[in-house]
Order: structure tokens, then sequence, then C-alpha cells
């Protein structure tokens, strides 16, 4: 696969001066990848595609789109109504958000499971954090352009969870607003934020990718690439199955576009903003559940903000409050199970989040909230150092072929030492 | 530092080195602070315009509000409630133990005349609109305010009673212009 490249006369003199060609060649012919991995992995990607699905869906939207209070509503009707195929690439981005964010917990889930965030790739899983955030930046600012009921209150309850910090809580919000209420201000520069965040997360992308490609990919048994005999080129071999995966995930996102466009979503925010009449129940969008449920389950406002920001600061420590050297839960007996009620845990927030805080549900609230913390601040620590993790492979290849390894893809370029 | 004081003491050589690292470091630290200083403009940009903050006062006329009617109304696109409380609201809002509340407040402090209350009416927890304007709406144990974001209720003087909500509502600067007039603001 290598040759064509330096073949043809126009791509040797472009690759010249700008080595383009090169870097292709070297981060996806030459990149050598663990050949064990499974389609767990095939969400990176995934939410690679999806990010630019989201950009290019929204720049056109925003090209019919106008950011004032009294017309943001009535400009996303006529784009649902009036505007050709406006209805198709509101609809593309609207089930994007949701589907962005499938793809991106499950990526997250995948690193807990096989232990990604462990030495070497501490920066590279803290990078991907920060990712997380702009996305829920993104997310709840791109939530209230359309200017319906759940729209405001949800900017009118989010942002006022910034009035919990001492002193000049009330200072930040008024600041955050531009005014003394949300209102055209507000909704003004949500817009412009909600246009430049998604750039700055390619940016934060293409760092995580560098970081990504400094020691290749963890893989299911979290063990390192001892040789050549370790590992496939991406090129065709990952290439094509992450088209394959693509195309399963796009059935399910196509129907969701297609058949139920507005399941995920809530009714109240096809009813124009109005300030002075709050929604009987106020949920956000089913992906900040979870961090909802644990805001309402502390009953101070300030811890309240603290622990539900904190819920999500907590993953930048991870690579230090897990002591276990073993990155594979696929070898740790206990912290396996652990994962796996944190997955529950995690589900059970969200619908605890979407019920008003009443009875059980307080109860549910509390317990999870307080497991969750368990789990990455005293689990962690402890099941790391007295598990005892079940004896590693000694080689990636031993273990996928069930003894002696062979040169895999005959023919492919192989890492160079 | 002393070496840059006094030039002659050290060698010629580590002289030399302090004397550069004290330019660097303040051309450093002063750029620091000017780059610093310049994001202020940007930053404050961002806060209420001269507009915006241009203080409009509201004036209400109170002759209609008949006793036990509430009234809502704009004020810095806020809303503002008003109540013209019934004498068992009245009541029940000065007998209350103000040591056992969680924003001790008399409800004296609270009203010019104790007939008008009038409160901001965001809720302090995160800025919803409590329910009780309408004599139909639900409001809460103690007869005021019910927020149904959170269930923060707040009793007839406006303070918080029960929820989540760390203070009352907050009391607008207002005057009475005359006898059924307020100007609020
Ligand atoms: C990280 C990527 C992005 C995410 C997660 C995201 C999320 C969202 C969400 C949740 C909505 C509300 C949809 C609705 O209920 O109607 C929205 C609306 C909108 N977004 Fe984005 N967005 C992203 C990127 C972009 C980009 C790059 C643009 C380009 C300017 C854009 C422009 C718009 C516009 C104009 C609207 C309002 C129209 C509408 O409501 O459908 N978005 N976005
Ligand atoms: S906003 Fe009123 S209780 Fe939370």
């Amino acid at each position: 696969m290598a040759a064509p490249v330096k073949q043809n006369k126009l791509i040797r003199w472009i690759d010249h001066r700008l080595p383009v060609f090169t870097l292709m060649e070297h981060e996806l012919n030459e990149y050598p990848t663990p050949k064990n991995l499974n389609y767990w992995w095939n969400f990176g990607s995934l939410a690679g595609i999806m990010l630019v699905i989201m950009i290019f869906t929204g720049v056109f939207l925003a090209m019919a789109y106008t950011p004032q209070k009294d017309l943001a509503f009535d400009s996303v009707e006529r784009i649902m109504r009036e505007v050709n195929y406006g209805w198709l690439m509101r609809y593309i981005h609207m089930n994007g958000a949701s589907f962005f964010f499938i793809v991106t917990y499950i990526h997250i889930f995948r690193g807990l499971y096989y232990g990604s965030y462990k030495t070497p790739r501490e920066l590279l899983w803290m990078l991907g954090v920060v990712i997380l955030l702009l996305m829920m930046a993104t997310a709840f600012m791109g939530y209230v352009l359309p200017w319906g009921q759940m729209s405001y209150w949800g900017a009118t309850v989010i942002t006022n969870l910034f009035s919990a910090v001492p002193v000049v809580g009330n200072a930040i919000v008024t600041w955050l607003w531009g005014g003394f209420v949300v209102d055209n201000p507000t909704l003004n520069r949500f817009f412009a934020l909600h246009y430049l965040l998604p750039f700055v997360i390619v940016g934060v992308v293409m760092l995580h990718l560098a970081a990504l490609h400094q020691h290749g990919s963890n893989n299911p048994l979290g063990i390192d690439r001892k040789g050549p005999q370790d590992s496939i080129p991406f090129h065709p071999y990952y290439t094509i199955k992450d088209l394959f995966g693509l195309g399963v995930f796009l059935l399910f996102y196509a129907a969701f576009v297609f058949f139920w466009p507005n399941l995920l979503g809530d009714p109240a925010n096809y009813i124009p903003a109005n300030p002075l009449q709050t929604p009987p129940e106020i949920v956000p969008e089913w992906y900040f559940l979870p961090f909802y449920a644990i805001l309402r389950s502390v009953p101070n406002k300030l811890l309240g903000v603290v622990m539900m920001f904190g819920s999500i600061f907590i993953l930048f420590l991870l690579p230090w409050l897990d002591t276990s050297r073993v990155r594979s839960a696929t070898f740790r007996p206990i912290y396996k199970w652990f994962f796996f009620v944190l997955i529950v845990d995690c589900v059970a927030l969200g619908i605890v989040g979407a019920h008003r805080p009443e009875g059980i549900w307080v109860v549910i609230g509390r317990i999870a909230t307080a497991y969750y913390y368990f789990h990455f601040l005293l689990m962690m620590p402890f099941v790391g150092w007295f598990e005892r993790p079940r004896p590693l492979p000694t080689s990636i290849s031993s273990a996928v072929l069930k003894g002696g390894g062979r040169l895999a893809g005959a023919g492919a370029t192989m890492e160079k030492p | 530092m002393a070496d840059i004081a006094h030039p002659a003491g050290g060698s010629v050589h580590g002289t030399e080195t302090s004397r550069r690292d004290f330019l660097t470091l303040t051309a450093a630290a002063l750029g620091g602070i000017g780059a610093a200083s310049a994001i202020w403009p940007f930053l404050d940009s961002m806060n209420p315009a001269k507009d915006t903050l241009a203080l409009s006062s509201t004036e209400v006329d109170l002759a209609p509000v008949q006793k036990g009617q509430r009234l809502t109304v704009v004020w810095r696109g806020k809303p503002v409630f008003i109540d013209h409380r019934p004498d068992e609201e009245i009541k029940k809002a000065q007998e209350v133990d103000v040591s056992s509340l969680r924003d001790p407040q008399p409800d004296s402090e609270r009203v010019k005349k104790p007939e008008w209350l009038v409160v901001v009416g965001v809720c302090t927890h995160l800025g919803c609109i409590p329910l009780g304007q309408k004599a139909t709406d639900d409001r809460g144990q103690f007869g005021g305010w019910f927020c149904p974001c959170h269930g923060s209720m707040y009793d007839t003087s406006g303070r918080i009673r029960q929820g989540p909500a760390p203070q009352n509502l907050a009391v607008p600067p207002y005057e009475f212009t005359s006898d059924t007039t307020i100007k609020i603001g």
C-alpha cells in the first residue's frame, strides 16, 4: 500500500513541500494497531464522525437561524416548515447530539473497563475528559437556541448554579447573562459560543489523537504490544472494521432521525419561551440526567453544585485513584464487578434525574450519588491494593492464537523500530 | 538580587547571568500583567450593557387589587409578586419564631405596610418562578409560594421555610408614591 504514494509526480511534488501524504501514510498505513481490538474500539472513530456531522449540519442550520429572542423560535419553525430539507438538517443535528453522547459515554466506559487511562495514557484520558466537558457546554448552549420553554428554563436553572459560588456568585450569574434575567444578550452569546466550541473540540481531538498515536491503542488484554507479531496496520484492517461499525450505527441513528425524531426531546420545547411562567417540570436532555440527579440529591445548594461538577472532575484523577497496575478488567476479578455496578448506578441516577425529587426517588438518588463517589474515591484505591489479578498472557499474540504468533497481514508495512 | 544591587560584588559571569535573569523575569512579569489587563475589556463587555443597566422603574396602581388578591408585575425583566395580604396571612407571617428560620427576618423588615407584601418572584434556589399567584395554584405548606422546580416552599412573608433555596424571596427597592400606588426601582 505504501508504494503508490511516491509514484504519482504531483503527489511527490506536493509531499516534498507539504508532507501531508507522508503524514497520512505514517498515521494510517504504518500505524501499528494491536491485532485483537474488539468492537468497543469502534466508538472513538464514531465520535469523530459525529463531531463532523454536527459541525456540517450546524453550519447549514446557522444559515437560516436567527439568534434574537423574538425571532429565534419562529426561525427554527421556519427551518422545519419552509427551508428546503430544513427539517432533515435539524433532526440530524438534534438527534445527533443524543447519539454523540451515547457514543462518547460508551467510549468512556470502554476506557474504564479496559484501564485505558493508566500509564502511559494519562494525558490521553485527561484530554478526553476535557472533550466531554466542552461537549456538555456546547450541547447545553445549543439547546437554548430554539428558545422554547425548556430552552429558557433550562438555561435559567443551569446558569443559576453559579450563584452558589460564595461572595461573587451573583456577579458571575449577571455576567453570564449580560442582564438581570436570561434574555437576548444571553441568547446572542450562547449562539456565538455554540458556533465556536465545536471547533475548539476539533483542536482538542487533534491533541487527543496525537497523544493516542504516541503509544498506540490499548487493547482488550490491556498488555503492551511486544513486537510486530502483535500488531496489524490500521489501514485497511481497522478502517474496514470501523466502517462496518459505522454502517450499523447509522442504521440506529437514521431510524431515530426518520421515524422517532422527537422521542428523545421534550415536547415543552415546542412552546415558545415565557419568562414569566416556569413549566411544571424542568427536565434536562437525557444525557444530563445523571448529573442533574446528583445536583438534586444533595440538600445543600453549594454542595450540590460542587458534587455535580465533581462527578466529572473526579475523572481527571482516575489514573492516580486506581492503584492496580493491571489494565484490563478481564484479569481483575473484583474490579470487574464494581465496574458493572457503576453502570447500574449511572443508569439509576439517570432514572432518578427524570423524576420529581419526592419520596423514594430522593432516597435512591442519595444512595446512588454516594455510591458514585464511593466507587472512585474508596473502591478504586483499595481494590487495586488487595485484589489478586489473574495471570496475564505473555503476549497479545499468544493469547489470540493460543500459542506461537506469526507475522500477521503479510506484505503490510510493519512497525519500524 | 544582591548581585544586581552590587554588580562589583560577584564574578563577572555570575553577575551577568543574574542581571539577565532579573531582566527576563521583570519583562515576563510586566508582559504577563499587560496581557492579563488586556483581557478585562473583553470580560467586561459581557456584563450588562449601559441600556440594560439603565434602571427602569415600574409604577403600579394598587387600587384595583382586592384583599386576598395577588398581582404580578414585571420589573427589570423579572416578575414581582404583590400580595394584598388578608389579616390571617399577616398574622401567620408575624407569629413565626424568627430564630427558627433559615434566613431569619421578621415580617416587619420585609414590608412597608403590613397588608402589602412586595417581593421579587424568583426562587432563590435556581431561579424558577414559584407558583401561588393564582388562588388555584399550589401554595405549599406555608400558604405563600411553592417552587415546582425543586420543591422550595415560602411563607406568607415570602420567607424560605422548606426545600433547597437558601434565602427569602428578595424585597425589591420600592416606595409608596401615594396611598394606592408604588414605584418599584
Ligand atoms: C459538538 C457539536 C455540537 C453539539 C453537541 C450541538 C448540539 C445542539 C443541540 C442539542 C441543539 C438543540 C437542537 C434542538 O432542540 O433544536 C443545537 C441547535 C443548534 N445548533 Fe448545534 N451542536 C453542535 C455543533 C454545532 C455547530 C458547529 C453549529 C454551527 C454553527 C451549530 C449550530 C446550531 C444551530 C444554528 C442550532 C439551532 C437550530 C436548532 O435548534 O435546530 N451546532 N445544537
Ligand atoms: S429553583 Fe426553586 S426550588 Fe430550585
